[in-house]
């Protein structure tokens, strides 16, 4: 088997508040193949963008990575200097932020920003770089590219933003980019464009992605394989259609039940009662254990992930969950 | 069933307002924005007694100010908005209490120096529903209603969640006894656990209490699970309206047939991911709309007629009505796939 393009082993992402110790991620692993896009999916709270932020190590103090290891093509990066991070963040890793409003810097036009990101890892000429420039426009669908790099951010729309955004995501044709929530913010029009485009982009160019977001529906027809959140860990992992349609772990399953899609019109929705629980009070076991309608005594202890291999369609695939009840008949053999 | 709610020929237009100089300016020949959007245009529309009204589109297209102005928050430009035969509003004012709203934001929708007690019974308390003695119990009576511990209303915004705040704006609404009640994406902000909470909610009240409401979201999701009817907008005009399940079955739009198209649907049953359609283009800016229908920029049915006049809104069947020149054209081509339905 080739290497994966990134491996997250046990990462755990603390913040040291006045209040406590908040454990915003804890004991996260997951591994991504080149080309590969899996969708993060989760709650408000649940970790999922401070996971994305720990993978480019761009969480800021009082947060920290306590522990666990982030490697991007083979190299640790929870090690590595400042310095040396800086000089991989944007080449070999890249983010898109949810809101494109936040991230462009209004004082700049669009040509004089994508400039400054190429110019921060590559030495080109100003024609080589405009041309670099352009053509990424283009693959992202903007029309008349090169008219628009003297264009400023606040003469494109929402979702031309967003694009823009992606293009100096792909300058440097990262081998994996985490997007966080990047169609969350635009009508369903224009995030389909970009959702079909960002499929696209992934299969020509190899590159891989994490795609984190809280709609199920947008990362199933995005990502082919998934990881479900709740209160700082991965509780549900695996294929995304395997997952979708015959999960195991209560929280995916009653997620996927509450949505209006799947009862019929007028009728009371499947809902998971309860809130989402503090990170700063987790109870002891399960952190699902007060809303779980199959808890059992042994969930006052923690259950670590059960790795299982598919049979049949993704024969070869790991799925796996963290539960001592799980939900449906297990037929896969035990790794 | 008759209209309860009467929305007759309504628009709502937004335009700079001119100080004097610039209107001189303007006059001279300098370059000042004079145009006003369009926000609302020309809507005709009726909700019946005890229905639930979607009102769906992309942002920009008006729906939150078509709110509004049913809601009795803004007046309408031209037009009228009455309910049960009497007039929401009377030279710019709201004259009835019949009508309330909620509101997407809960974090922004409630005074965060006001004790929700006190939010929730301010206006009974000043139209006389209850009495400031009885208040408490008044307001704990509609706690209760709408899941909420009545031990709460001592406390402030900060210290509830985003569910239960929503929970707060819905009591607060409610404790007015209305009899239409407007949901502006009530559930947009809420997690989704969270949102189905609320949507059982929002069905269980609307039933109970035999409330008329309209529903505005851009989650089609969600309004085809709470409508009975639904009307789908594209730059302040209303381009269908119907039953839900008639609409996204088989619509006489082709925006309707595209924007349902759009939206991801949750992959069940195939281990591959599926195509959506995609709309190709963006929504035009409303300050200059295009000629005759605005959609026949981005319309793959659209001919020389669409640019050059805009379609008049007609009957498709008994229920239901379409402003497209080729509706025909668009129901050949049957049934839209419906969000979820994979």
């Amino acid at each position: 088997m080739t290497e994966p393009a990134l491996s997250v082993t046990n990462l755990t992402t603390h913040f040291f508040t006045r209040a406590g110790v908040v454990k915003a991620v804890d004991g996260v692993s997951f591994d991504l193949a080149k080309g590969e896009i899996m969708g993060l999916v989760g709650e408000s709270g649940s970790g999922k963008t401070v996971t994305g932020f720990s993978l480019l190590g761009l969480v800021d103090a009082p947060g920290r990575i306590v522990s666990g290891s982030v490697k991007l093509n083979g190299t640790e990066l929870t090690t590595l200097s400042d310095k040396q991070l800086r000089s991989r963040r944007g080449r070999e890793i890249s983010m898109i932020f949810q809101d494109p409003i936040a991230t462009l810097n209004p004082m700049l036009t669009i040509g004089q920003q994508m400039r400054l990101a190429i110019d921060a890892h590559e030495a080109l000429s100003a024609r080589a770089a405009e041309a670099r420039a352009a053509e990424l426009l283009t693959q992202v669908g903007i029309p008349s590219a090169k008219a628009r790099l003297r264009a400023y951010p606040h003469e494109f729309s929402g979702g031309m933003r967003q694009r823009v955004a992606i293009a100096i995501a792909l300058l440097h044709r990262p081998s994996v980019i985490v997007a966080d929530e990047p169609t969350t913010a635009l009508d369903v029009s224009i995030q389909a464009q970009i959702l079909y485009q960002m499929r696209d982009l992934a299969a020509e160019t190899g590159t891989a992605m994490v795609w984190i977001s809280h709609d199920l529906a947008v990362v199933s027809s995005l990502a082919t394989k998934l990881a479900v959140m709740y209160a700082g860990r991965i509780v549900e992992q695996g294929p995304t259609a395997t997952l979708l349609r015959d999960p195991r772990h209560p929280y995916t399953a009653g997620l996927i039940a509450s949505l209006p899609a799947m009862a019929t019109p007028g009728m009371p929705l499947t809902q998971i009662p309860g809130t989402t629980p503090s990170l700063l009070s987790l109870p002891p076991g399960c952190p699902f254990a007060p809303r779980c309608d199959r808890v059992i005594d042994a969930c006052g202890t923690e259950p670590q992930m059960t790795l299982v291999q598919n049979r049949g369609q993704n024969s070869g695939q790991n799925r796996g969950w963290r539960c001592f009840h799980p939900v449906g008949q297990p037929d896969e053999a035990l790794a | 069933m008759s209209a309860f709610v009467t929305i007759d020929n309504v628009s709502r237009l937004f335009g700079p307002n001119l100080t004097t100089g610039e209107k001189i300016a303007s006059r001279l020949g300098a370059k000042v924005e004079t145009r006003s959007v369009r926000a609302v245009s020309d809507v005709t529309l009726s909700v019946r007694k005890g229905e639930t009204l979607g009102l769906v589109g992309e942002s920009g297209c008006g729906k939150s100010t078509l709110g509004r102005v049913i809601a009795g928050i803004l007046p309408p430009t031209t037009g009228t908005v009455t309910l049960d035969g009497k007039p929401v509003m009377l030279n710019g004012a709201k004259v009835t209490t019949r009508v309330q709203t909620v509101f997407q934001d809960p974090f922004a929708s409630l005074d965060p120096r006001m004790k929700v007690g006190d939010t929730v019974s301010e206006g009974p308390i000043a139209h006389g529903l209850t009495t400031k003695p009885e208040a408490r119990a008044y307001v704990a009576g509609w706690f209760e209603r709408v899941g909420l511990d009545p031990v709460w209303v001592d406390r402030y915004p900060h210290q509830f969640s985003g569910g239960q705040r929503q929970r707060i704006a819905i009591a607060r609404a409610l404790a007015m006894q209305p009899d239409v009640l407007i949901c502006d994406e009530p559930v947009a902000s809420l997690d989704v656990s969270i949102q189905a909470q609320i949507i059982n909610l929002f069905l269980e009240l609307t039933r109970d209490l035999d409330l008329t409401s309209v529903f505005i979201s851009h989650d089609l999701s969600v309004v085809q699970h709470v409508s009975d009817r639904v009307a789908v907008m594209y730059l302040g005009r209303i381009v269908e309206l119907g039953p839900v399940a008639q609409v996204f079955g088989n619509p006489a739009h082709p925006y309707t047939a595209a924007l349902f198209g759009s939206v991801p649907k949750l992959v069940l049953d195939a281990d591959e991911l599926v195509r959506f359609d995609t709309i190709e283009g963006e929504v035009p800016s409303p300050l200059s709309p295009p000629s005759g229908c605005y959609y026949h920029p981005r319309c793959p049915l659209a001919t020389q007629v669409c640019s050059a006049t805009q379609p008049v809104t007609q009957p498709v069947s008994d229920l239901r009505a379409v402003a497209c020149h080729h509706f025909e054209r668009q129901m050949e081509q049957g049934p839209a796939r419906s969000p979820g339905a994979g």
